[in-house]
């Protein structure tokens, strides 16, 4: 009933939901049952693909969060959905166990190409599933409450809590270029062979991982939903829009920014999680601020503030990219320059902004 | 075989080079004409010593022809060291072989006549060991002292530094009196004093260690530690400890000069790619992503006059400041009436928009000049470096770059504090609507303000030409350090925005002998970003009322 309570205001996000379960069940539908070459069917390749999308829009969910419904632009997300990446990279690394290329029991193949006789005591413990798990969501949660705790205490806001989520990004993504870091440097983490028993590169796996990252989606866009709802949603959106103001009627600003902030990195971390898996790799390249930054141009030209609109918007933009770098190699980074641009001149409030503009004017039309 | 008696050798060659000495003090260099005869000249005695199978003669020999100092003993020498002296097996005459290997024409080696061709079979080579190699070696050096050439004869006192030995540092105690250059009296006294080391009594040892003291010529060091570990004189020993750790300290002390030098060249490159930022940034309050890509435009500029000019490459550096600060400047001038005014107030959206231009500006770089870095060929004035002393040298380039991220710092700062522009780009940033009502265009403000800015982004670029490869990627890899620089230094202040770059380029350069260069940069930041946390407004922040703004 809560549920039904939640997104009865919400149409969109109705909307969203509903297509998302039917992508849920029509896709492997579609991959199982029509025979290959038929023009219906969608290969494993394609699902695999949907699955990524589906990881990025709970990325961007998480992204509009802090930055639609808290203000707090974050170029650093990349971070947290790398490092829940690679929490969940070290789990599979450790299920390889004796199949690498050397063939030791314990070691990662890099770490005995670099030589090591042990384990660093950080990837210890990622043997198991569950403490993988937690391991994704704690990672970037930690860094995002030591992060935030620090800057939202001494208010560092706006602009300047922006260039230093980057500068955070940057500094990690050069300390996991470094061998020593235990990370295996700038290879990163590949070579995966099968999660919870089950064999990476079966079809039925690949099937299984975008039904869960469906679910996920559809779980983390609800969470938020709830949240953006509740009070503490609602004293968020009064710190966006006046954060002197609520810090001077009695909020706590500093306590509900770092919750927001936190639980955005933590879905963050979880969409990594589940990306991985499903690319196979995950390499200090994720850090990069250019990914982080990509992000938020997903959720601008969706329309910021919506879930939905950010969920929408990462498909959309990360459909143009796969088309665009397959087609026009050179195209890309002018389309994606110039989306930049001009969402940000034309369409301050992305698609789900137009889109809404044109129906009130339609309905005070009729 | 005899057994080999080094000291007897010694004792035996030291009275050999005093009687030498004997007879060059005497005769002034004109040893020749002493000997009457001419089968009696050191030329012949030496052939004499060279016809035996003994090296204690032939060690002799090469004395005998260093002492005689002529064109031709040097070039017996010479021969000698490539092997190219022989004897003839029918008269023992001792000859010398061409250069070239196989070539026919032997000479006499005194008297400089052809004898033809000679067969292998028909000579003896004149075989050599490495104590006679060293011998010849510093015997060549002797004879260089006597060069009227300056040059030649500091190479050759600096090639008796890297061996001293006794013998040496007696000749040489001859020539000084003779030498005239302050400089290699100076390198002269040292291997004297280092001569003295190995052979002198006591007390002429502890004068010796006692003028030595200070001195860092690796050779000095060297002669005192091995002195150190062979003497029994505890007291002595302490001595040489003594002066040994003064050493230790000078050099300290001209690593800590090399360190920071390092450091500032790295801090200047800071600066200069952080300045203009600190204009757009500070002054306006505009974040421009792209002015990394501004930079690269610059760079980009350099290798296209170069391109056009390959003829005079210090003229096309020069050029390219101008030719970079305009081309920069006019794409930012573009960039802010073509985006950013749309975006005045909403400073994120900024942030994003210019994000995107700085996406299109490297990929239309890339099209144009393809993805591959670029090298800019440096003029022949800027590579090189300045040798202070054997520790100490700073390279041209990276003194040019201190010397004009200065000379970028204090023209941009006349501009801002004695130009009318500048006035009304500081009244404009102070109180825009104050500064409208008194006047001020101040759109047309923002605009060149921006140019301002982008221009000098530009011209770091010519800079940065000179350090990195020019390739599409150039930009992006100094935006974040520049945003850290003004950041780090306090928004809108130039001051704070030079001491933050040279700041960090010292911290850095410090850090990175300990931690590496990627790890020093990983802390460096690690430390702005704490930095911040503690003083939100930088090192140096903002008074007053412009603030709050």
């Amino acid at each position: 009933m809560g549920l039904l309570n939640l997104l009865k205001q919400d149409r969109g996000g109705q909307l969203f939901l509903g297509l998302l379960a039917l992508a849920a069940v029509l896709v492997p539908l579609l991959n199982l049952l029509p025979p290959e070459g038929h023009a219906l069917h969608l290969s494993t390749y394609t699902v695999t693909l949907l699955g990524k999308y589906l990881a990025f829009a709970l990325l961007a969910i998480a992204v509009d969060l802090a930055w639609g419904y808290l203000g707090i632009l974050s170029l650093g997300h990349g971070a947290f959905f790398a490092l829940g990446g690679y929490a969940m990279g070290m789990y599979l690394m450790r299920q390889i166990g004796d199949r690498g290329v050397y063939g030791d029991p314990l070691l990662p193949d890099f770490m005995v190409f670099l030589n090591w006789d042990a384990l660093p005591w950080f990837w210890y413990g990622f043997d198991m599933f569950w403490f993988a798990a937690l391991m994704v969501m704690l990672a970037p949660g930690l860094l995002a409450f030591l992060f935030g705790w620090l800057a939202f205490r001494s208010r560092v806001t706006g602009v300047y809590l922006s260039i230093m989520t980057q500068a955070l990004t940057y500094a990690l993504m050069l300390a996991f270029f470094r061998n020593e870091m235990g990370f295996g440097g700038n290879n990163g983490l590949t070579d995966f062979k099968e999660l919870l028993g089950f064999d990476l590169q079966a079809d039925s796996t690949r099937i299984g991982l975008f039904v869960v990252t469906a679910l996920m989606l559809a779980l983390g866009y609800i969470v938020c939903r709830a949240i953006v709802q509740s009070r503490l949603g609602r004293v968020a959106v009064a710190i966006r829009d006046a954060e002197d103001r609520a810090r001077f009627v009695g909020y706590r600003v500093e306590h509900v920014k770092l919750a927001i902030f936190t639980f955005s990195a933590v879905l963050a971390g979880i969409a990594g999680a589940l990306y991985v898996p499903q690319v196979g790799i995950i390499n200090p390249g994720e850090f990069s601020p250019l990914n982080s930054i990509e992000i938020v141009i997903w959720v601008a030209v969706g329309g910021r503030g919506t879930l939905y609109g950010a969920a929408a918007g990462a498909l959309m933009v990360n459909y143009g990219k796969t088309y665009l770098t397959g087609a026009l190699p050179e195209v890309w980074l002018f389309a994606l320059g110039a989306l930049f641009v001009l969402v940000t001149i034309l369409l301050p409030r992305g698609l789900i902004g137009l889109m809404k503009t044109r129906s009130k004017k339609g309905g005070a039309a009729a | 075989m005899k057994p080999y008696n080094p000291e007897q050798i010694s004792r035996h060659m030291s009275r050999l080079l005093n009687w030498i000495l004997l007879l060059a003090c005497l005769t002034a260099g004109q040893l020749p004409a002493l000997y009457a005869a001419e089968s009696d000249t050191p030329l012949h005695a030496a052939a004499e010593l060279f016809k035996s199978k003994k090296f204690d003669q032939k060690y002799q020999a090469i004395q005998l022809l260093a002492s005689d100092g002529s064109e031709q003993a040097r070039a017996i020498l010479v021969a000698l060291m490539d092997s190219r002296l022989y004897t003839l097996k029918r008269d023992q005459r001792l000859i010398m072989l061409g250069r070239r290997s196989g070539s026919p024409d032997a000479v006499d080696a005194i008297t400089g006549e052809s004898v033809g061709n000679v067969a292998r079979g028909a000579m003896n080579k004149i075989t050599l060991n490495n104590r006679m190699r060293s011998q010849i070696r510093n015997a060549l050096a002797m004879l260089d002292l006597r060069n009227p050439d300056k040059t030649k004869r500091l190479a050759a006192v600096n090639q008796l530094l890297d061996r001293p030995d006794a013998a040496s540092a007696a000749l040489i105690q001859s020539l000084l009196e003779q030498e005239s250059d302050g400089q290699i009296r100076e390198a002269m006294e040292i291997v004297i004093a280092l001569g003295k080391l190995s052979s002198g009594d006591k007390t002429e040892r502890l004068a010796a260690v006692e003028l030595l003291d200070g001195n860092i010529h690796p050779a000095v060091r060297n002669g005192l530690l091995k002195l150190q570990q062979s003497t029994s004189d505890e007291a002595f020993a302490a001595e040489i400890k003594q002066v040994l750790d003064n050493i230790k300290a000078t050099l300290q002390l001209y690593s800590l000069v090399e360190n920071i030098f390092f450091g500032l060249s790295l801090g200047s490159v800071l600066v200069l790619a952080a300045i203009g930022l600190a204009i757009t940034f500070g002054v306006m309050g505009v974040i421009n992503m792209a002015h990394g890509e501004l930079i690269m435009l610059g760079a980009y500029a350099t290798y296209v006059m170069q391109l056009l000019m390959p003829e005079h490459i210090g003229a096309a550096l020069l050029l390219s400041i101008p030719v970079a600060f305009v081309i920069s400047g006019l794409v930012g001038i573009g960039i802010e009436r073509g985006v950013i005014r749309f975006l005045y107030g909403r400073s994120l959206e900024t942030l994003l928009a210019t994000f995107g231009i700085s996406l299109i500006l490297q990929q239309t770089v890339r099209s144009i000049f393809s993805p591959l870095n670029r090298s800019v060929e440096a003029p022949s004035w800027m590579s090189g470096s300045w040798e202070i002393n054997s520790a100490l040298s700073l390279t041209l380039n990276r003194l040019y770059i201190i010397a004009f991220c200065l000379l970028v710092f204090a023209a941009l700062f006349l501009v801002l504090k004695k130009t009318s522009l500048g006035l009304q780009v500081r009244a404009v940033s102070q109180n825009r609507a104050m500064a409208r009502a008194m006047g001020v265009r101040s759109e047309w403000v923002d605009a060149m303000t921006f140019g301002l800015g982008s221009g000098i982004a530009g011209v770091a670029g010519v800079a940065l030409s000179q350090l990195t490869n020019v390739g599409p990627n150039l930009g992006q890899s100094y935006i974040i350090d520049s945003f850290m620089v003004v950041v780090f230094g306090g928004v809108g202040n130039l001051w704070g925005t030079l001491v933050s770059g040279m700041g960090l380029g010292i911290a850095n350069k410090f850090l990175e002998p300990w931690s590496g260069a990627v790890l020093a940069k990983i802390l460096v930041l690690v430390f702005i970003i704490l930095f911040i946390q503690k003083r939100p407004r930088g090192l140096f922040p903002q008074k007053g009322r412009a603030a709050e703004g």
